[in-house]
């Protein structure tokens, strides 16, 4: 699927309907842990009286559920709008962390392939990209296809929830939102690269566990933890750098 | 269909916040060349954030959180695809705090 003008050994990236296919299949395992919560986000938004629309704007703009989650949890009206766009902001830092490893892809598009596709930047989808980048796959239709899948039924999942809440939506504490988690620790084998991650993995637990101990209902746990653990990673590669494969 | 104007002012207001964080990061990277201890940094980043966005839920969850995230980690471990892991862990936490566990 290489463009004719494209020589194979420069550095390039394509976006093609083929990739779109693949990132497609490989997301949709991840589905069963987010129908949960984007249920929940509808039957929340309904509660507080969003009507269907607003629900469904909110879901197709955001696609950020746990920051959805976090506004909707303590949501008045009116809404605070600068307050809710903090909470939001910080709870989506990580965003900001994840971006610059999609590098490999979006350096060599233009336009709304690089800006529209870094839309789709959500956890799952950017975890099996970069999988993928690492492959040596070139292809960031990748994303784009895991993203539309998430996005589509991020959405529609929200508008059932909204719908039929209290027939589909689980209570909260449901063990079926442990699938979300195990969409996690699922995708944290294909990252372990050996030995060079042991103590990184450990200081960002430690500092997510007291961040969030601190910090409840924050999500500042996730972005400390993150920067802890890749912090003491680069202080381990340059003490020991034999030590560090 | 309603859309009230404060809703919508803030929804929008939260949506384009999100999507700055989304290109924020990418477009900063672009921008200016990271130093290299930076681009060492990024290549912990996949790892240390996902762990730390799990670690709170399974510390502060009880047995449900502990057997399933072991079940999944153990599918994981020999498995490719995230299929089986999600599926199993998830089983695992729904029988256990269903069953022995309530």
């Amino acid at each position: 699927m290489n463009p004719p003008d494209a020589n194979p050994s420069d550095a390039f990236a394509v976006v093609t309907m083929n990739g779109v296919r693949r990132g497609a299949r490989a997301i949709s395992p991840v589905l069963v842990g987010q129908l949960p919560y984007a249920t929940v986000v509808g039957l929340t938004a309904q509660a507080h009286g969003f009507s269907m629309l607003e629900a469904a704007l909110m879901s197709g703009l955001m696609f950020a559920g746990a920051a959805q989650l976090l506004v909707l949890g303590s949501w008045v009206y009116p809404p605070a709008i600068f307050g809710n766009t903090l909470a939001s902001t910080m709870v989506n830092l990580r965003f900001v962390l994840m971006g610059p490893l999609l590098a490999p892809w979006m350096d060599h598009l233009r336009g709304w392939r690089r800006w529209g596709i870094l839309f789709f930047l959500v956890d799952n989808a950017w975890a099996m990209s970069v999988q993928d980048i690492e492959r040596g796959k070139r292809d960031a239709g990748f994303l784009l296809g895991a993203g539309l899948v998430l996005w589509f039924f991020w959405v529609a999942g929200t508008l059932a929830g909204f719908l039929v809440g209290d027939f589909v939506a689980p209570p909260p504490g449901h063990p079926v939102f442990f699938a979300a988690i195990a969409v996690f620790i699922a995708m944290l084998a294909p990252m372990w690269k050996g030995k060079r991650d042991i103590l990184p993995w450990i200081a960002a637990a430690g500092t997510a566990a007291l961040v969030s101990h601190l910090m409840p209902g924050t999500a500042w746990h996730v972005v400390a933890g993150a920067i802890v653990g890749s912090a003491l990673g680069l202080l381990q590669s340059r003490i020991g750098p034999r030590n560090a494969g | 269909m309603r859309v009230d104007p404060w809703i919508f002012l803030t929804i929008v207001s939260m949506a384009v916040a999100t999507y700055a964080t989304r290109a924020g990061g990418y477009w900063l990277f672009s921008r200016f060349t990271p130093p290299d201890a930076v681009r060492t940094m990024l290549t912990y980043v996949p790892g240390t954030l996902f762990i730390s966005f799990v670690t709170p839920s399974i510390i502060n969850g009880g047995w449900k959180e502990w057997i399933g995230a072991l079940v999944t980690l153990a599918v994981a471990m020999r498995t490719r695809s995230p299929a089986w892991p999600i599926a199993l862990g998830t089983a695992a936490a729904w029988i256990s705090a269903e069953t022995f566990l309530r």
